[in-house]
């Protein structure tokens, strides 16, 4: 697997670290009303056999946390941004 | 029939020409009492368990393909009970003894070899961790013996003891932990169910499940709808995909655990050792080739194969301890779905929807769990109630903040 990172290029898989999925929201509250939206946020995962979009973080490389779009089947990822993009 | 004796010199005078099929092949009834859905080695241990011990016989094992070809067929067949929590050892130790059992209870054999389970330390902190987790073993009934650097060398001599960065010190020994053939667990288990009359139903994908009222009333497959008043899951690497069909979402990820064969060679490695400073764990099959495996690769995928990174980890790992590796050629490399729970433990529990039970989370654990997987699976599914040895293994142990946190390694699987 290579990831092609918007600053450095394709670049393989041991320049990267692995930080799972990027669909989890942290949840606003923090108030014991909250707490089942914590623990889904901390524990519970879609897990997709299919288009899954990840963080990786380029430790090896521009230090950039990426966005990924990858299919977990086929290892084909479709799309790299950074995860900052839009904040 | 039963094997014995007298059945394999028969069979040896007649060609080996008179042998029958050891399972059926059904066609699915409309319904069963119980429905195990996954026909691997947590399936089948299931049904044998559920019709042996529970006398519960109307039970059917649906698998979308043959049964074993999935983990119990993939893994490096290591069996070992060096758990170090209270959750988790006493399950463990149960799962040992009942390896120990396991030819006479299901009358096949299952190649069971207790050579021992050898893990090395090389420092100081390193040995005393592993005289706490052997203290833990011994207290639940389990054996352990730390050895020292002498008693190391006698039983492997050619480690590599100096190695300058991760010398040898030692080692945490398990003699009763050791290796099983993997393959003939599926075949052991699917046989003693089958001849206690449960259905083995192979090539049979489950699509859906039909939930009325809250309850499950049996499941769809491609063979169609089949009623059960009890559908249990045993499904690994596929258990989200699976429980996402019941509306269920889970504390695991999908990932991908590498294994490697080398070459036949003579005799050289007559234990299961691993090292201390890397992940690699090596056993010499009875062919003579060295299995071998270390990390996971670390990231979601239902790919079945993984990357280059973790082989060349793993070989790194396997030179640092025995450095003769290096002239061996690697014969064949594979790899397995793991269902990696949050936490590194296993969950064995009902699920929201009635008569729905769930037995996952595995990750790369799985295969020394079998018999007790089954054994506690079926007691639940059975009586309702969880087994004590598996009462830990709760879904509601991650909101209640009760993880079995082996590792001590917190909440995310590719830190496991």
């Amino acid at each position: 697997m290579r990831i092609n990172c918007p600053y450095c290029g394709a670049r393989g898989l041991e320049e990267f670290t692995y930080r799972g999925d990027a669909t989890v929201k942290r949840p606003e509250s923090i108030e014991e009303s909250a707490r089942d939206a914590w623990v889904d946020y901390v524990y519970l995962r879609d897990n997709p056999a299919g288009l899954h979009k990840e963080l990786w973080h380029h430790g090896a490389g521009c230090h950039s946390w990426l966005e990924v779009t990858r299919n977990t089947v086929t290892h084909e990822i479709t799309a790299v941004e950074l995860a900052a993009k839009g904040r | 029939m039963r094997y014995s004796l007298a059945s394999l010199i028969t069979n040896a005078l007649s060609g080996n020409r008179n042998w029958k099929p050891v399972w059926r092949e059904p066609e699915p009834k409309p319904s069963y009492d119980v429905i195990i859905v996954g026909g691997g080695g947590h399936g089948l241990s299931t049904a044998h368990y559920l019709a042996k011990e529970h006398g519960i016989t109307n039970v059917a094992v649906i698998e979308k393909s043959y049964i074993g070809s999935g983990n119990v067929g993939r893994n490096t067949t290591i069996v070992r009970s060096n758990y170090l929590l209270p959750g988790n050892e006493p399950f463990y130790e149960w799962s040992m003894k009942l390896w120990e059992g396991l030819e006479q209870d299901i009358n096949y054999n299952a190649m069971v070899s207790q050579r021992g389970v050898l893990n090395v330390f090389h420092s100081d902190g390193q040995r005393d961790a592993f005289v706490r987790r052997g203290n833990a073993m011994r207290f639940y009934g389990a054996d352990a013996e730390l050895l020292d650097k002498e008693q190391v060398r006698a039983l492997v001599p050619f480690v590599d003891f100096d190695n300058a960065r991760f010398p040898v010190r030692g080692g945490l020994f398990q003699p009763r932990g050791g290796t099983v053939r993997h393959d003939a667990v599926a075949w052991g288990y699917g046989r003693s169910a089958d001849s206690r009359g449960v259905d083995i139903i192979q090539n049979c994908a489950v699509t859906g499940f039909r939930i009325e009222n809250g309850r499950i009333v049996g499941v769809e497959t491609e063979k169609g709808f089949i009623g059960a008043k009890k559908v249990a899951l045993a499904v690994a690497g596929s258990s989200s995909r699976v429980a996402q069909m019941a509306g269920l979402r889970l504390p695991i990820e999908a990932h991908v655990l590498q294994a490697f064969v080398t070459e036949g060679i003579k005799p050289l490695l007559d234990t299961v050792i691993t090292f201390g400073a890397g992940h690699f764990y090596c056993s010499q099959s009875d062919k003579g080739g060295l299995v071998f495996g270390g990390d996971i690769d670390g990231y979601n995928t239902y790919a079945q194969r993984g990357n280059l990174p973790v082989v060349e980890d793993v070989a790194e790992g396997g030179m640092a301890l025995i450095p003769a590796i290096g002239r061996l050629r690697i014969l064949r490399s594979w790899g397995g779905l793991l269902d990696m729970s949050m936490d590194g433990s296993p969950i064995i529990d009902k699920t929201p929807v009635d008569g729905l039970y769930f037995n996952g989370g595995w990750c790369y654990g799985g295969f020394k769990a079998t018999p007790a997987s089954g054994w506690c699976y079926a007691h639940l599914i059975a009586t309702g109630e969880p087994h004590p040895y598996a009462a830990a293994y709760r879904f509601d142990r991650f909101g209640s903040g009760r993880v079995i946190d082996e590792k001590g390694m917190g909440a995310q699987p590719n830190l496991h």
